[in-house]
């Protein structure tokens, strides 16, 4: 192990790593402030007590695959030509998309479509359908191989953000309200480039089960919290749990969140799916079986994201 | 290096000197919850990298304050419903970034022990004064937030020194002499407390901390589903419970607010804290508390047993 010869060799780390700069109340940053869930004004929804939050994720992932300075989670991983991968990611805006949209309907979901920039070159019936739906569209970055990264060039990000806005927001008819990185990784002036850009609420941190105040150099942005833990690609590419699993899964953090929210106040179940993971034959029904028993709970409700944040920017902003 | 790290000898489960928990109990049951702070930004360690992406790491970062911001108020919600103690592997400097937490615990009776200053803060590399610093910081900083004489230890995010065992007992001395520094969860190999040779002679014991049932183990290493963890906790379980009719035996549960606290994955830990406090023979307890009681009532009689069988067995194998 060459660690260990290293180790043998070196006598001492040097100082900093026993001296601690941030070793103090709150955060070691402060993009946000330390705020425990429970110790927040309680959020208390129109239409009941757990809101349902379905993102469904429209990616692309360039055959070209960079990967720079990362490849992307559920990315080309042969050598070039990797057309298994291409072609199993690029299944889910032909096929599987069409019946997860099925299955929303079917169970009357309200949700978010977050989409890769570069789709609306790629797939315009696609993004046609989406406004005609009137769905509320979110940008989930130019495309997978296009990341957001710590030590990116601000110019060349600030470029990326508003390539991605502007195709969007042309094809949508929307004002593009959300963001959601690609991988959900991003650099230290995406907060501010985005909230530079008109964009109101981001969804890349895992770090609360509610929406809570984020900052920038330049004006509001909102964390919206979009779960990885409970993502389809998390636990069945990642995790390789079962389909079975899956819907169990989506039960009990269901069944707990509305005991939770009875309790605590208003809580919102986040779910990320992707029509190239649940849109598969073998895979689609344990997201009906899913959805079939979430939505059968009193107190359950389906809202896109920028409603649910509407309500609790109220909540939060209006004296009690 | 060493071939083994010669922290004990080598010990047979079967006929060991019989080892009775207090009132009759089978099982000591104690559940570890990490409560721990990774920095955003700590300094590159040569051996060991914090973070996979350049900073921010959000994914990594997020997700372990989510244990804090969310997921620590719901599992001590379920050890309070289950009259639970936790006995808290502490990222120490928590105690300047979340007093809130420190309070809540310590107002239950809850153990802390060390589990260094941040969980992003590794050992190696260190010089013996360094690693000594660092122990001393993290044991001083448990007394000043919560006046207790820390007992146990589990290195930051395990990683380990030749030294480890040995400057946290003698830190342990310096500052509370027999009263602190006297137990180690960083040693896997027995289901029961053990003797723990080091350099000074201190009475000192390995307390069962399984890595197994670890939540963070089980779900990330491993990739357990959520139920089949609840199922494994008990299976462990049954199987001590029903040793210890022979033998006290000890079951831990360590856990991760970021990962058992997480909604979709209570519902099989609360299955699993009813079924095991639910039995009669169990010792609901802590880590200080098996490792007080061993080390009044059992610890020098295995000592004896360890050294006579040693010495039996290899006077039959080499005469």
């Amino acid at each position: 192990m060459s660690g260990e010869k290293a180790m043998s060799d070196t006598k001492a780390l040097p100082p900093e790593h026993l001296q601690y700069p941030e070793r103090h109340y709150g955060m070691d940053h402060d993009l946000y402030s330390w705020e425990m869930l429970t110790n927040r004004k309680p959020v208390h929804w129109q239409q009941g007590k757990l809101a349902l939050w379905v993102n469904v994720s429209l990616q692309f992932f360039p055959l070209n695959q960079r990967g720079l300075p990362f490849p992307p989670a559920g990315g080309m991983t042969m050598p070039y030509p990797d057309l298994r991968h291409f072609s199993l990611r690029d299944y889910g805006n032909r096929v599987g998309i069409y019946r997860i949209l099925r299955a929303l309907d079917k169970y009357n979901i309200k949700p978010t479509f977050a989409v890769n920039g570069e789709l609306v070159q790629r797939a315009p019936y696609l993004l046609h359908l989406l406004r005609e739906r009137g769905d509320e569209v979110i940008a989930h970055g130019w495309n997978m191989d296009s990341p957001h990264y710590g030590g990116q060039s601000k110019g060349v990000e600030k470029e990326l953000i508003s390539r991605t806005l502007s195709s969007l927001r042309k094809a949508s008819g929307q004002e593009v309200r959300g963001w959601l990185s690609p991988g959900k990784v991003h650099s230290e002036n995406t907060p501010t480039l985005l909230a530079e850009q008109g964009v109101e609420y981001f969804c890349d941190w895992v770090n609360d089960d509610m929406p809570f105040r984020f900052n920038t150099n330049s004006g509001a942005l909102w964390a919206m919290p979009l779960s990885t833990e409970l993502e389809d690609q998390f636990i069945l590419r990642n995790n390789l749990h079962s389909e079975t699993s899956y819907a169990e899964q989506m039960e009990d953090a269901c069944r707990f969140l509305l005991s939770e929210a009875q309790t605590q106040g208003g809580r919102i179940l986040a779910l990320n799916i992707h029509p190239w993971m649940l849109g598969q034959p073998h895979r689609i029904a344990y997201l009906e079986r899913a959805l079939e028993f979430i939505t059968a709970q009193p107190g359950v409700f389906s809202a896109p994201a920028h409603t649910l944040l509407q309500q609790c920017e109220q909540a939060i902003v209006e004296p009690a | 290096m060493r071939s083994d790290p010669g922290f004990y000898d080598y010990w047979p489960y079967h006929e060991r000197p019989k080892l009775r928990w207090p009132n009759g109990a089978r099982v000591a049951f104690w559940v570890a919850p990490n409560i721990e702070f990774y920095e955003l930004n700590p300094p590159a360690n040569p051996h060991r990298k914090a973070w996979p992406q350049p900073s921010p790491a959000v994914p990594g970062y997020s997700i372990r304050d989510y244990g804090n911001r969310v997921g620590h108020m719901r599992q001590m919600a379920l050890l309070d419903k289950y009259g639970i103690r936790g006995s808290i592997s502490l990222s120490t400097a928590l105690c300047d970034h979340h007093p809130e937490i420190i309070d809540l615990c310590r107002e239950r009776n809850w153990e802390f022990f060390s589990h260094g200053i941040y969980n992003t803060r590794y050992t190696y590399g260190m010089s013996s004064e360094q690693e000594r610093d660092m122990i001393r910081d993290s044991m001083e900083t448990i007394h000043r937030h919560t006046g207790q004489k820390c007992a146990g230890y589990l290195a930051p995010a395990l990683s380990h020194s030749e030294e480890t065992l040995d400057l946290f007992a003698e830190t342990g001395t310096e500052l509370f002499g027999d009263e602190g520094g006297f137990y180690t969860c960083d040693l896997f190999h027995d289901d029961q407390p053990t003797p723990i040779n080091l350099r000074s002679g201190k009475r000192f014991v390995s307390i069962p901390y399984s890595l197994e049932m670890n939540d963070t183990i089980a779900y990330v290493v491993n990739k357990v589903e959520p139920r089949r963890y609840g199922q494994m906790l008990r299976d462990n379980f049954d199987r001590l419970y029903q040793e210890g009719a022979e033998s006290g035996t000890v079951m831990c549960i360590p856990t991760h607010n970021y990962q058992v606290s997480c909604p979709h994955r209570l519902r099989a830990f609360e299955e699993a804290l009813e079924y095991i406090t639910g039995r009669s023979d169990v010792w609901v307890t802590t880590g200080r508390e098996i490792a007080e009681y061993y080390l009044q009532n059992y610890y020098d009689t295995a000592r004896a047993d360890i050294q006579a069988k040693n010495a039996t067995a290899a006077r039959e194998v080499q005469p």
